[in-house]
């Protein structure tokens, strides 16, 4: 068995086909899926008895890649590569970890951006409206296709968590622990707002064309103005201000009285619109905001009572939350926390102190890696009496 | 392995294996790990400071942070064999509220405290007309968490005012603790620390 050590943690993403003609798969809205294929990684081997896998659910625009290399000179490791590791959160010399790319993404993947098999373009707008319920079916078909009959955990953060919590109701005997961070159990007003907006600058992008742009020229406006804004709903006007403050881009140049990114956080966020460019595709961004728009664990799973829906799961809960995370603050985790109290569930809750506002589940690694790990790998009692 | 400060180890020997408790103001997990490991106990801890609350986590101890009066109303009634509250009551804004809110989500409560009412603190307030300042009792006027100081006379006569009725007790007296029964009536000036196991009479 592999160590997780620097030699040894190149990963390669792989494809599953998780839903055919024959075998399609029936959406949350009615419509059905005829070709899904999801993109995937996992970490360290299934063990024999089968009780080593973890499920970890990315967030509304990461990926598979959760850790790791996919090359010898590959500059950049998976979004949550300091959480993997000997003694830390996540340990592929004795778990089984799988991620992977939700339904509807554009990181391999069946989403807006794929190409419709039958037709040979890709959907677009013709994709159908998906939700966090969906994407979790999908996945459980991933994991019967490995062989997973139960999970040891499923972990998720912000979106991921949305869909850890969906996974761990829909599916309460083959959940034993989850873990939440920085997240909620639905989408406040203010966060549906913050989402239309992001909506409204790429479908109002002239390049946008219902959908129907060319990969030449995609709705680039759009697509990073929504991102722009979304950026500064991730951090906490603490960051933001010992970052930049209201220093400017060239301050030798003084105050130019122009339009021109003039301080520094504009440069900054321009930097990050461009950047995500990049990597997303700006129809994955109208379908997968609309996901989290539309979840309500209450709604799905308990007539709008979250006691009813989280009466369904026996499992034991870790949550924790961020103490300068406005976008899903304290408060969205406390109610979850307390309503598996109420029901007399074990949960353990934390709000972690931290400036990194939303971004914190992504940068808090140290506090994640103490609290997370034991909570996954507890101590056998036999090995701590006398 | 760690030792167990006394009287958190008097606490342990009051909860049989296998019990199912809540902590109230776990601190750093002493007391859970102990019932966990030793006693094969479902235990759970409530705190309020971010550092303890981590530490229990990094020991795997299941633990929520927060108030404790915010868990005395939200845990289901009668969902834990006990509920311990260690150095902590004479700190609650509302101690008797506390007290019943032990009993409705326990069914035994266990009550920990520092006695004011030990001799060397009242000859300290006597003769030196100064707020007492002692081991159990470490703190100045100024710094003290402490808003509520009782002794355990009063504590007694709160027992039988509020129909709460004393199943156990322990009584620190010198270095050494001690439980018998003729004891209660005598505890007040010679106990510098004393825990009482509680069960509701109504």
């Amino acid at each position: 068995m592999h160590h997780w050590t620097d030699t040894h943690r190149l990963v390669t993403t792989q494809v599953a086909t998780i839903a055919t003609p024959q075998h399609p798969l029936p959406l949350e809205s009615g419509a059905e899926l005829k070709h899904v294929q999801l993109a995937y990684e996992t970490y360290g081997t299934l063990n024999a008895e089968k009780t080593n896998a973890i499920l970890i659910f990315h967030a509304l625009t990461a990926d598979a890649h959760v850790a790791g290399k996919h090359h010898e000179h590959d500059p950049k490791t998976g979004w949550w590569d300091a959480l993997f590791g000997e003694g830390l959160a996540f340990n592929p010399a004795t778990d089984f970890i799988v991620c992977a790319n939700v339904l509807g993404g554009c990181k391999g993947s069946t989403g807006a951006s794929s190409i419709n098999p039958e037709t040979g373009t890709p959907y677009g707008m013709a994709f159908p409206l998906i939700t966090v319920g969906d994407m979790v079916v999908a996945q459980k078909r991933l994991l019967e296709q490995l062989g997973v009959e139960t999970l040891k955990a499923v972990v998720g953060g912000s979106m991921g968590g949305f869909q850890a919590m969906d996974f761990a109701l829909r599916y309460p005997d083959v959940v034993e622990r989850v873990v939440l961070v920085a997240t909620s159990s639905k989408l406040s007003s203010q966060a549906i707002a913050f989402n239309a907006v992001a909506r409204y600058a790429i479908l109002n992008d002239p390049n946008w064309n219902e959908g129907n742009y060319t990969p030449e020229t995609p709705p680039t406006v759009g697509l990073s103005t929504a991102r722009m804004m979304a950026h500064i709903t991730y951090l906490s006007e603490e960051a933001l201000e010992a970052k930049f403050g209201r220093r400017l881009q060239a301050p030798a140049q003084g105050k130019t009285f122009d339009f021109q990114k003039e301080f520094a956080v504009e440069s900054y966020l321009e930097h990050q619109g461009k950047a995500f460019l990049k990597r997303f595709d700006a129809n994955t961004y109208l379908y997968l905001t609309k996901v989290l728009d539309y979840f309500d664990i209450a709604e799905t799973w308990g007539e709008g009572s979250l006691l009813k829906a989280f009466s369904r799961t026996n499992a034991r809960f870790l949550i924790a939350s961020f103490a300068s995370d406005w976008r899903f603050p304290t408060s969205c985790s406390q109610a979850i926390a307390k309503t598996l109290r109420q029901l007399g569930k074990e949960v353990s809750f934390i709000e972690l102190s931290s400036t990194a506002g939303h971004d914190a589940f992504l940068l808090e690694t140290e506090a994640l890696n103490r609290i997370i790990a034991p909570f996954l790998h507890p101590i056998t009692e036999e090995s701590t009496t006398q | 392995m760690m030792t167990l400060r006394a009287d958190l180890q008097q606490i342990l020997t009051l909860i049989p294996t296998g019990a199912s408790v809540l902590d109230l103001g776990c601190g750093d997990g002493a007391l859970l790990h102990a019932l966990i490991t030793q006693k094969h106990c479902t235990a759970l801890g409530v705190e309020l400071d971010e550092k303890n609350v981590q530490t229990c986590m990094a020991q795997g101890l299941p633990v929520y942070h927060g108030t404790l009066e915010e868990a005395l109303e939200d845990y289901p009634p009668h969902h834990f064999d006990f509920v311990v509250l260690n150095q902590t009551l004479q700190r609650t804004k509302l101690p008797v509220p506390v007290l019943h809110g032990m009993l409705r989500i326990g069914k035994r409560a266990i009550v920990g405290f520092p006695n004011f009412g030990h001799l060397p603190v009242r000859l300290g307030l006597l003769l030196q007309g100064r707020m007492p300042n002692s081991k159990a009792l470490p703190y100045h006027w100024y710094d003290t968490p402490n808003i509520h100081l009782f002794t355990i006379a009063d504590f007694l006569a709160l027992c039988e005012q509020e129909h709460l009725s004393i199943e156990q007790w322990r009584f620190q007296i010198g270095s050494a603790w001690y439980q018998h029964s003729a004891l209660a009536g005598v505890a007040n000036p010679i106990a510098s620390e004393a825990v009482f196991q509680l069960v509701s009479n109504v």
